[in-house]
């Protein structure tokens, strides 16, 4: 049996999994494309205008899949960063560093969107809401590590040191997620949950869906684009490096 | 939407500004993002000539 399992740690190679990703990207960078024209035709023309919110609420078809993606991309980054931190294994901690610019970008994009939202459903851009708060937050934790990141010049160091924000800034996420429920917050609760059929009409549920799907897609082939570039980077030193460079 | 043209499309009921400037940003972060990332593995592929071991016969 054992001689028949996948060696999965042969893709924890960098050179392995920088060919790997290569094949990757594409066809993420396609979904994202084919999705994306599909839910801004569902969520800007077909789906009816909202009884209570006219359409205003069309915003929340950047605005949900960001704020979700701001999540599960810092979960994802976390992840990495803690598999790099105990493991030693370089590619992990690339990874999570590949995937702190796209966070931090959907996570801006959420509070704008939120705010271009805000403004004519609540009648102010920004209130110091549990919700709006801490995505904030979380907006400065990508920030931070980031930064701690680029300024600690040997990079492993700077990988031990910017996974220990990362992990710690998990706490936050799932206060983000439940601030709604915890906090009397002027942010509405989730309309969309596992646990409960979801309190929207189908058309503007299945906008929502795919919208959300096409910003997966984009940040798996955005983060595998970015750790292609970070294996370069970190790899100048090695043999295969500096092949793929003189081919280029 | 049963909009009447073009026009009332791009009104959005009178939330054009608060829509398009949603779905604007969005197509600009996703731009430079995208912009960011290319320069930067332009920079990472260009081979600095005391980085490559010359073995194509070009540069260095």
């Amino acid at each position: 049996m054992a001689d028949k399992r996948v060696n999965w740690f042969k893709y924890a190679a960098p050179q392995t999994f920088y060919l790997l990703a290569g094949r990757a990207v594409p066809w993420f960078a396609i979904a994202a494309v084919v999705l994306t024209a599909a839910g801004l035709y569902l969520g800007l023309w077909a789906a009816p205008t909202d009884a209570q919110q006219g359409d205003a609420y069309r915003i929340i078809f950047v605005h949900v899949p960001a704020a979700w993606m701001s999540m599960v991309v810092y979960l994802a980054m976390a992840f990495w960063a803690a598999i790099g931190l105990i493991f030693n294994s370089r590619l992990s901690s690339m990874l999570a560093n590949a995937l702190a610019p796209t966070g931090a970008w959907m996570t801006f994009l959420a509070l704008w969107t939120g705010a271009l939202w805000g403004k004519p459903t609540w009648g102010a851009w920004w209130v110091w809401d549990a919700r709006l708060t801490s995505e904030l937050v979380l907006l400065f934790l990508y920030i931070g590590y980031m930064a701690l990141h680029a300024a600690i010049d040997d990079a492993r160091r700077a990988d031990r040191s910017a996974a220990l924000v990362a992990i710690v800034g998990v706490v936050n996420v799932p206060i983000i997620y439940f601030s709604v429920q915890w906090w009397n917050t002027l942010h509405q609760g989730a309309s969309v949950s596992l646990t409960k059929a979801p309190s929207m009409a189908p058309p503007m549920l299945i906008g929502m869906l795919v919208m959300s799907l096409a910003f997966w897609m984009y940040c798996f082939a955005m983060a595998l684009a970015r750790v292609r570039t970070i294996i370069l980077e970190r790899e100048r030193h090695t043999a295969w490096v500096r092949k793929t460079l003189a081919v280029a | 939407m049963n909009g009447s043209g073009w026009s009332d499309f791009l009104a959005m009921g009178g939330y054009g500004l608060y829509v398009w400037g949603s779905f604007g940003m969005c197509v600009l972060v996703l731009a430079l993002e995208i912009g960011m990332l290319s320069a930067r593995r332009r920079a990472a592929l260009q081979p600095d000539d005391a980085d490559v071991i010359d073995n194509t016969g070009v540069g260095a």
